[in-house]
């Protein structure tokens, strides 16, 4: 199939952008989004032109790197990664628009790579346990309600990619951060950070200048990993407590 | 926002009640509106439980406005402008409601409406159709004017969609969204209340343009 992608070129971050036409020959519907940007660097690299600079590692839809906002919605028309996106989800003669994540807090580097740090800085402000595991106990040691733990396991599939804040129209990373403390709030290990957590990646989170939740969805429809919702009422419930029965 | 905004609720449901007591004739509404200020009487001063209420509703108000504008600000900042993505897919969201994304613009439709509502009924500064001593009258008067019953149906249209995505949207603020059978809930609970208010404010301006209420 051929196909011409529309993508975002910007030689730094200071520098102006502007979107630029290419055509792709021979694109099999077999290969990945990232196959097809792949082809088209070769291309641009043999006639002497600049690549087009993309964030991508493991191409297994498990590290959260890859980030492209495909025809306006973050991942594609897939709920999936970048990565996992086939280009069988397109038609011959198709134009795509290929953009970075966009929010506040994610600068662009260069051309459709964007700075996340933000995010690794809202879970260093509290994403974590404190108390001194060891070793892998036995499994049945601290008994875990099968509830809790199917929640916390949803959770904890984040891959931490900014899909959620790359679409909330308020460029919120609310359900990033309520992944992590719903994660960590519903297990035993994780109890007595739990009332400082929720405040503190709050707090990170407001630095950093992400926007409010306004409970609209369309992150978790865009989550490659499907975290639900919900995770975003429970993080308000831990707030609720710790302003309730104070962080310590 | 949600704390407000549910006070707000509140006040609109009650507000309704008396409204829906236009259909109990002229005695029993003025009746009403009079009780509204002798309530509470002698524990309370003539017109005292109206004064609290009203101090309640405009501190709600204030912290309402106050807490959108507040937040729409950090959006903007959030978003990283105003012009984000260049496909047009964007705009339309993935599975945005059109309540969500009417929710500011609508907000203001609503206090601008606030502003009128109070000029026409309470302060009677604007009176197509008529003043009146009477509130019944007022009411009578004001909906035989076939345009003002569009505007107060155009503001009640902004009140259900406003009242959709900030009844869920409360809810779920405060933490009352954790499973799926609680989402449908909440949903549920935000369509009725919206449907429930626009309806029940919007029956006797019909009745009495048609006629059926004179």
């Amino acid at each position: 199939m051929k196909i011409t992608v529309r993508v975002w070129r910007q030689d730094g971050p200071e520098a102006e952008g502007r979107m630029v036409p290419y055509e792709v020959d021979d694109v099999s519907e077999h290969m990945s989004f990232l196959e097809m940007l792949d082809v088209l660097n070769e291309r641009l690299t043999m006639r002497g032109e600049e690549p087009i600079t993309f964030d991508h590692d493991c191409r297994e839809g498990i590290c959260g790197s890859c980030d492209l906002v495909i025809d306006g919605i973050p991942h594609g028309p897939q709920q999936t990664t970048t990565c996992q996106l086939h280009m069988r989800s397109f038609s011959d003669g198709d134009t795509i628009d290929v953009e970075p994540f966009r929010a506040g807090p994610f600068p662009v580097i260069k051309d459709l790579m964007v700075d996340r740090s933000a995010l690794d800085r809202i879970i260093q402000a509290g994403g974590f346990i404190s108390a001194p595991t060891g070793t892998a106990p036995d499994a049945h040691a601290t008994p875990v309600p099968k509830n809790d733990a199917d929640h916390a396991f949803d959770a904890a599939t984040c891959i931490g990619c900014g899909a959620c804040v790359a679409v909330c129209p308020n460029g919120s990373s609310m359900l990033f951060t309520s992944a992590k403390v719903t994660h960590l709030g519903l297990l035993p290990q994780g109890q007595p950070e739990r009332r400082s957590r929720v405040v503190n990646m709050l707090n990170q989170q407001d630095a950093e200048g992400f926007g409010g939740c306004t409970n609209i969805g369309d992150c978790t429809a865009v989550c490659p990993k499907g975290i639900p919702f919900e995770t975003i009422s429970r993080l308000n419930r831990d707030l609720l407590g710790s302003l309730a029965r104070g962080r310590d | 926002m949600a704390v407000s905004g549910i006070v707000l609720i509140g006040y609109l449901l009650a507000h309704m009640y008396g409204n829906l007591k236009v259909f109990a004739g002229q005695a029993a509404f003025d009746e009403y509106a009079h009780h509204l200020r002798t309530i509470g009487e002698p524990v309370l001063p003539h017109t005292g439980l109206l004064w609290v209420i009203r101090v309640v509703l405009l501190v709600a108000v204030v912290a309402h406005a106050y807490a959108a504008f507040k937040l729409w600000k950090r959006n903007h900042h959030g978003r990283g402008g105003a012009k984000r993505y260049h496909a047009p897919r964007a705009a339309r969201g993935v599975q945005r409601s059109y309540s969500s994304f009417t929710l500011r613009w609508g907000g203001i439709i609503i206090a601008l409406f606030v502003v009128f509502h109070l000029l026409n009924f309470t302060w009677q500064v604007i009176t197509p159709g008529g003043a009146s001593a009477s509130p019944y009258e007022r009411v009578v008067n004001g909906f035989s004017v076939w345009w003002l019953v569009v505007a107060y149906t155009i503001a009640m249209l902004a009140v259900g969609f406003h009242l959709r995505h900030g009844t869920w949207s409360a809810l779920t603020t405060l933490g009352a969204n954790t499973s799926t059978v609680a989402r449908h809930r909440l949903n549920l609970i935000a369509y009725v209340v919206a449907g429930v208010v626009t309806v029940g404010f919007l029956l006797p301006p019909f009745s009495i343009l048609f006629g059926l209420v004179r």
